[in-house]
């Protein structure tokens, strides 16, 4: 019974995917066409919900987010005031409880989740929200009329980011890339200075590819840089490669794309040199068996077109509540945002998430409770029923 | 107002009295109170960072959240370096405007230049920070520093600290913009010193048929020289404990220090800036606290050291020039 | 001994008028380089001010001149647009810097008078020099300790991060500036005021209420505004207790938006109409900073006027 459902859901799914990459080109949302199912069930505002909720957390997924809340609130007049300070500072804010919920690229680490026990008393909820890219994006001037992206294999960008390799014209970038053989240049590395699940995804992915990189640096959200410059949030690295010539550096794709800088391909698991598309982003998490609490990474996933540097974007919301208001405001806006609010990724660069995170994440939002009494009312919490 | 009967009047008053005497000496306590209370707050948080690391804390150079070890070298490295450079940088500047402002220029040019540099102060750290990282910036990365490595680059010793690669976010574009903040500062206190200095003793000397230069040089400069060196004393005080303007140019990397000023770097007060929010374990959190204290006492060290200093040549009026 | 000297004298006419001439030009020469000198410390030192006038008036001239295209109406009226979306204004951080000012000040106004009250009025040598001491390391904390304080101390204790957390940090910045200024303005008043006020038989508080506070009200509302005018510049303890809010917020239990804060997310964002946005909001608050200083140079004015 619940199997079939899945199926039907992931049935259901892989055609609005489909038809979101259809109609990519237009703008405008029409929940009726591409509606995961769950969608459609909040229209307006709800008697007793809390008027205002603060998260904060990943700068990574602050596009999709504001963009939500932004139009979550003529919905339902709830304003949900999303600070973009970092995963790090996401994970801490929401397990000092000193925000309603939290946002990270990275997932808690077990250490992390026994930590929050103490003013939670259960495990932090996952409710992943989106699948991004990190894209490889940098600032050559000599190339910008280029109409051909910088290629890099794991061992050139590891290479990079160790800083064996420093300067443009290095005869390992140039064997992929022979525009840059003139470029005799250092390389000026640019990464996040404070605690980001984009890092985490990144380092992630070299420690996978290298194990070099592994014992010495480690893969997290804060990792001790071996070279190049630190800046704050997402929006900081982007901000520095478009300001500093020669810069390179790592940004969920929707900050290279809005910013207009070049995004490098990257070589993939079937050595195939593969772009941050939505399509490439969307493959990687096919190859990955989810787990019920969605806390997993995907990165150097299998797959031809799989781009290997992604991952799921998560809210972190403690499932035990106080605040009825709250709860309430909490369970619904994340019920729409997994649902309607997944029309709105395609758009900014991020792939929407497969149905069977969907599911997980529905089962999540349900476990969402004051009291032990579930706190999204069961009329919207019936979907499978269409 | 003197209707009550002088006994009922005195009681009446004396009560008054003691109610206002004692509010008065409640809030005023209270400043003492709270002084103590930061630092206590702040001991305690830090208390098993402090325990931990102990004094290893301060030079060691490892600060690495992935294997939760944590040793504040780079940042106090950073913090000492930008602080004293901007020191250099901004004191030939604040004195020399302090004499030519009081000394030579006539007395209308001197009220408008002043103006001007006081002005300063109404510009927030953010505001320099944003021209720092808009302006100053690309200006140092594509002019200033090239310059800077071709030309002093190949001597040695010193040269050491001009190599590298320029990103333009670095220690020096930090100790840069430090320089122009805190040259305000040192600036007006110089000048309250050198207005200080008896006429008798600078008619004296011109009367002896020094030139103007050989009377600042022999009765106003060693009679202000303390007062300067407090003045220089407190903006190296405001330099160590500014944050946003620093965080903005310094570059944010912790990586291991290193001679060139071309390096980009992290100061004490920019690493809490970053960090504070996003420390995850407790170790994190109570090593960033830590570093909150020892910002504490570093900067008030400074600032009673140079109070005093300035204090033995004049009262400060108001604190105003302490600002 | 007079022929001796005689023919050296008559010996020595020449060589007199040589050695004369060798200590003038010596004399002269000493006297040009000492004049050379002196020409040159005044291009120095004149050149030294103008640099530093230069640097300091190229800032003010790039917040004016980057700053002036994005005055318009959505700036202050608007709230932000979604990230990378362009249009909107900053009117949450416009009202969110003036509440926690307005709440900083009505914490820090008693509190800072007080102090001064006491320090000026009441307090002896020992114990005053301890509350003094106190007031300058309070007021020499770099702010961004006072953020961490406040976080540990309102944030962590209330569970949230708020308006009230940001406006107590700001009422932190301004007391020891509003103490300080109290203190010295009392002690401006001459003794004989309180003495004929005391003679009368009035008890010392109506005294200092009626009598002395009167007299130097602006001086005090000079304290005040330069307090205000500091804190309204302040980013660092407003990171860490205020937070930001992209919505118009008037609930102090809430997270609210400064200024400040505002300029710091905008520039280091990739986004130029984010950019234009910081220098814009610098801009203003460099205006209104400024009107409060000149509202302090006209008072202070008056203040040595009745003085």
């Amino acid at each position: 019974m619940k199997k079939q459902a899945l199926v039907a859901i992931g049935a259901v799914m892989l055609l609005s995917v489909g038809l979101a990459f259809a109609q990519d080109a237009t703008p405008e949302m029409t929940p009726a066409m591409t509606a995961i199912p769950g969608s459609g069930m909040i229209t307006g505002p709800a008697d007793g919900e809390a008027q205002a909720l603060t998260g904060a957390g990943s700068t990574f997924a602050q596009p999709l987010y504001t963009s939500w809340f932004a139009d979550y609130a003529k919905l339902t007049n709830v304003q949900v005031n999303y600070q973009g300070v970092g995963s790090g500072a996401g994970i801490k804010a929401v397990t000092d409880q000193t925000v309603d919920f939290g946002a990270t690229d990275a997932p808690m680490t077990d250490q992390q989740l026994s930590d929050a026990q103490a003013k939670c008393n259960a495990d932090m909820l996952h409710i992943a929200t989106a699948i991004g890219g990190v894209a490889i994006t940098y600032n050559i001037p000599e190339l910008q009329s280029s109409s051909t992206v910088l290629k890099f294999t794991p061992d050139t960008l590891v290479g990079i980011f160790d800083g064996s390799i420093n300067t443009w014209n290095d005869a390992k970038l140039v064997a992929d890339n022979p525009d840059l053989k003139d470029i005799a240049q250092p390389i000026a590395v640019v990464h996040r200075s404070d605690s980001s699940g984009t890092s985490n995804i990144l380092t992630s992915y070299f420690a996978a590819v290298n194990s070099d990189w592994k014992t010495n640096v480690g893969a997290g959200t804060a990792v001790s840089w071996p070279t190049g410059i630190g800046q704050k949030g997402s929006a900081g690295v982007a901000g520095a490669i478009a300001g500093v010539p020669y810069a390179v550096g790592y940004v969920e794709t929707t900050y290279a794309t809005q910013n207009n800088l070049p995004v490098a391909e990257v070589e993939n698991k079937a050595n195939n040199f593969v772009a941050p598309t939505v399509e490439n982003v969307s493959a990687a998490a096919a190859g990955f068996t989810l787990p019920a609490d969605l806390r997993i990474m995907i990165v150097n996933g299998d797959g031809d077109n799989t781009y290997p540097i992604t991952g799921f974007t998560w809210a972190l919301v403690c499932p035990n509540q106080t605040d009825a208001g709250k709860a309430l405001a909490l369970a619904r806006v994340f019920w729409w945002g997994v649902h309607d609010g997944q029309s709105y990724n395609t758009q900014l660069g991020y792939a929407p998430l497969p149905a069977p995170a969907v599911a997980a994440d529905e089962a999540l939002i349900l476990k969402i409770n004051v009291g032990g009494k579930q706190a999204l009312p069961t009329d919207i919490a019936t979907p499978a029923a269409s | 107002m003197a209707v009550t009967t002088a006994p009922e009047r005195d009681t009446g008053m004396q009560r008054g009295e003691s109610i206002f005497k004692n509010v008065v000496r409640i809030t005023a306590l209270s400043m003492i109170v709270l002084l103590v209370g930061v630092i206590i707050l702040l001991a305690i948080d830090a208390w098993p960072a402090i325990q931990h690391f102990g004094f290893a804390f301060l030079y060691t150079s490892e600060w690495d959240p992935v294997f939760d070890n944590y040793g504040a070298a780079p940042f106090i490295f950073g913090t000492v370096v930008t602080s004293i450079l901007a020191l250099i940088l901004a004191t030939p500047f604040a004195v020399g405007g302090a004499l030519f402002i009081s000394e030579y220029a006539p007395k209308t040019v001197g009220s408008v230049l002043s103006f001007i540099i006081e002005l300063l102060v109404a510009i927030p750290s953010v505001g320099f920070g944003l021209w720092g990282l808009f302006v100053l910036a690309p200006f140092m990365r594509n002019s200033i520093d090239p310059f800077l490595r071709n030309v002093i680059g190949p001597i040695p010793v010193i040269g050491e600290l001009f190599k590298g690669p320029t990103i333009g976010q670095d220690l020096l574009t930090a100790s840069v913009i430090l320089a122009i903040m805190i040259l305000p500062t040192i600036l007006a206190i110089a000048r309250e010193i050198i207005a200080q200095v008896p006429r008798l003793q600078k008619e004296g000397m011109l009367a002896l048929g020094a030139t103007k230069w050989e009377m600042l040089r022999s009765s106003v400069l060693p009679y202000a020289w303390g007062g300067i060196v407090g003045g220089a004393m407190l903006g190296l005080a405001r330099a160590i404990g500014e944050t946003m303007a620093v965080t903005m140019t310094i570059g944010n990397s912790s990586q291991q220090i290193s001679a060139s000023l071309f390096t980009p770097g992290y100061t004490i007060a920019s690493a809490i800036a970053n960090q504070f929010t996003e420390a995850d374990t407790p170790m994190y959190f109570s090593a960033i606290v830590e570093l909150g204290l020892v910002l504490l006492l570093v900067s008030a060290l400074f600032n009673i050291l140079a109070r005093v200093m300035v204090r033995r040549m004049t009262r400060l009026p108001g604190g105003a020039a302490a600002q | 001994m007079e022929q001796t000297t005689r023919v050296e004298g008559a010996v020595g006419v020449r060589e007199l008028e040589q050695r004369r001439r060798a200590i003038y030009s010596v004399e002269e020469a000493r006297y040009v380089r000492r004049k050379a000198m002196g020409a040159f410390m005044v291009g120095l030192l004149s050149s030294l001010t103008i640099i530093a006038c230069l640097i300091l008036f190229l800032i003010v001239g790039y917040i004016a001149v980057n700053g002036v295209g994005g005055l318009n109406e959505a700036f202050f009226t608007q709230t932000p647009k979604p990230l990378g979306q362009t249009g909107g204004g900053i009117a949450q951080a416009i009202l969110g810097s003036l509440e926690m000012l307005l709440v900083g000040a009505i914490i820090a106004i008693p509190v800072g008078v007080g102090t001064g009250i006491y320090m000026a009025e009441y307090g002896n040598g020992h114990i005053n020099g301890v509350i003094r001491f106190s007031l300058e390391v309070l007021a020499s904390l770099p702010s961004i300790v006072i953020g961490v304080f406040v976080w540990a101390l309102v944030v962590r204790t209330l569970g949230s991060f708020s308006g009230l957390a940001g406006a107590i940090a700001l009422a932190f910045i301004m007391i020891p500036i509003i103490g300080r200024s109290v203190e010295e303005i009392l002690r401006l008043v001459p003794n004989a005021l309180r003495e004929a006020g005391l003679a009368l038989g009035v008890p010392r508080w109506r005294v200092i209420m009626q009598v002395v506070i009167p007299t130097v009200l602006p001086g005090i509302f000079t304290g005040v505004v330069l307090g205000v005018a500091r804190a309204a510049g302040e980013t660092a303890p407003l990171l860490l207790t205020a937070l930001g809010n992209d919505f118009i917020n008037f609930n102090l239990g809430q997270p609210m938006a400064a200024m400040p804060l505002a300029i710091y997310n905008y520039a280091s964002s990739p986004y130029p109409d984010w950019h234009q946005k910081a220098w814009t909001a610098t801009l203003v608050l460099v205006l209104v900073v400024a009107l409060f200083s000149l509202l302090v140079r006209v008072t202070t004015r008056k203040l040595r006027y009745v003085r």
